[in-house]
This record gives C-alpha cells, structure tokens and sequence, in this order.
C-alpha cells in the first residue's frame, strides 16, 4: 500500500469519504462534518500510521487533504 | 494476588530522588515497566543498582523542558513497548520566599518546570493513550496550591495551575477513558524538606493533627491506587494526603 493510500484510508475511517471525493476541494470549509474532534481524528491516524508526533502548528494547519499531505511531506513521508 | 501495574508501561518525572524514586520502585514493584526520567544522571545512579533485581525500571536522563527532546524520549518509548499507560508528572521546582522577595527568573522557571512541561507532556502522552482509549496521568500538586499559604506565593501559584489543568484534562480527556487527576500531598519527609523544616516550619508540625510528616511511600501509595485498575472509575479528582494538615 503506498503512502497515499495509507493516508487515504485515514480520510475515509474519520470522514466516511471515497477516493474519489479526496482532491484539493477537500477541506474544513466544504467538509461540513470537519470540527476540531474529526482533526484530532485525522492527526491521531497519521501519527499511528506513520510513526509521527506532530507538533501544536501541524495540527493547527491540517485542516484540508492536501494541508495532511504537505505536513507528512514536511515530517520526512513519501507522498 | 496479580499484580497492580504488571506489564503497565509507567513514566515517571522528577524520578531521581524522594517522592519520585519512591512512586518509580512501588510500581516496579507491581510489575509496571517504569521509565525514570530526571535532569540530574547522578540522580538516577540508583537505577543501576535496581537492574541486578526483577524490577523493570529504564532511567532517561532529559530536561522535561527541553520539548524537541521530551517528545522523542516518547516516541521512543512508543516505539520500544508499543503503549504508555501511566505518566506522573513529579518533577517540580519548590521555592520559599514571601511575596517580596519573589526573583521572577526564578518564578518563570518555576512555572515553566512545574505547569508548562507539565502540560506538555500531558498533551503529547494523551494523543497516544487516546489511541489505546485507556491511560492514567496523575499530576503532583500541593496542598498549598489548593489553599495557599503564608511565604509561598510563587510556588502555590504552581500547583494551583496543576490543579485547575488537572480538573480540565480530565474533563477533555473522559471520552477517551483516559483518568486525569492529582495527588495533593501535605508536608512530606522527603530529605530536601527536612533540610528546610527546622529552619522554616518547625512550628507547622503543630498544625498536622497526625503529628508527624508523611512519608514519601505514603504519597507513593496513592500514586499506586491512581494509576492502577482499582480507580478505573475516578478521574478529575484532587486527593489530598496530607494527616489532617491545616495550613
């Protein structure tokens, strides 16, 4: 499984998302389930998945799908 | 009888000498894998004695201020055991000095030590605890930070700011059945306060109706019940152990 996929999945078990919907529209304001308990969620999978701890301004930042894919990037994850 | 913390894996601050070596033995004791952080190495050369035991206990030597290094002593434990289960915030900075004489570097050292590692390591424990949706943190205060007292503003403030975090951690922290709550003790016969007793409290002894001073195993004790399956309904709580004391 690559690394998007992994990430994928995480969009999907917090948000009930498909594939398809996941692209650079995807984010807090057009996600209307996208609270600061869903971030948390999407924050708590990446960190699991990818072995991260991320700090207060990444989970702060991660507010839309490619905002996740640029935090992982900058965390040293392929994407 | 099974034992209280068997295979629990338990962080300990401040774990180098008194109340915190003592609270990291007992839960050795009960079968907890303990990782004994403190800033002083030769503070912790009592570990080395404890490896030649069954005892389980890890010393970390890190400056819980230093945040880039508190955070990948904990990944790396995650990493090594898989899950933190316990973590008690003991590590504190005490002061004694009436309001005038307050040195604020000392004051923000203090605060910095006692309240915002504290805080840290409680946020960056519970996101991996949140993830097991178990998990125990139990903070040090004080009961000067419940009910202040004469020539200890700065560090009641401390404790009093544990408290008030303590109270709110549970709350934002219940959902994931993760236990937040805090010991308050007394005056404790730890040997650091004996060397200030004679000089600045020889009279307060009169003000513990059990006469005498605890004993860091007592406050040990407690931290044992808190972090173990015999409290798994309690959380938010502030438990004082203090003989009665009336400051």
């Amino acid at each position: 499984m690559t690394n998007v996929e992994k990430l994928n999945n995480i969009f999907i078990e917090v948000f009930g998302a498909t594939v398809e919907q996941l692209g650079d529209n995807y984010c807090k304001e057009n996600v209307a389930d996208w609270d600061s308990v869903h971030q948390l969620g999407i924050i708590s999978g990446m960190e699991e998945t990818f072995d991260l701890m991320l700090d207060p301004e990444d989970i702060m930042a991660c507010t839309s799908y490619n905002a996740a894919k640029d935090i992982l990037a900058k965390n040293g994850v392929e994407i | 009888m099974e034992l209280l913390l068997k295979d629990k894996v338990c962080i300990v601050t401040g774990a180098g000498r008194g109340i915190g070596r003592t609270i990291a033995e007992t839960f050795a004791s009960e079968g907890a894998i303990v990782y004994a952080i403190d800033i002083l190495a030769d503070d912790l050369l009592w570990v080395d004695n404890i490896s030649q035991t069954n005892l389980l206990i890890r010393k970390v030597i890190v400056d819980i201020c230093d945040f880039e290094l508190v955070k990948s002593t904990l990944m790396s434990i995650k990493r090594d055991c898989g899950h933190i289960d316990v973590l008690v915030n003991n590590a504190g900075l005490i002061s004694y000095e009436l309001m005038s004489f307050i040195d604020f570097d000392k004051l923000k050292k203090m605060f910095n030590v006692n309240v915002i590692s504290l805080i840290y390591l409680m946020q960056l424990c519970s996101r991996i605890m949140s993830r097991q949706h178990s998990g125990s943190i139990i903070n040090m205060a004080s009961m000067v930070g419940v009910k202040g007292a004469k020539g200890q503003l700065g560090y009641s403030a401390t404790k009093g700011a544990v408290v008030s975090a303590t109270l709110s951690a549970a709350k934002e922290l219940a959902n994931d059945h993760i236990r937040v709550n805090a010991i308050a003790p007394g005056m404790v016969g730890t040997r650091r306060f004996k060397n200030v007793l004679e000089e600045k409290f020889a009279d307060k002894i009169n003000d513990i109706p059990f006469g005498r001073l605890a004993e860091p195993q007592e406050i040990a004790n407690t931290c044992l019940f808190l972090a173990s399956d015999l409290s798994s309904y309690i959380t938010g709580q502030i438990i004082g152990v203090d003989g009665g004391i009336v400051l």
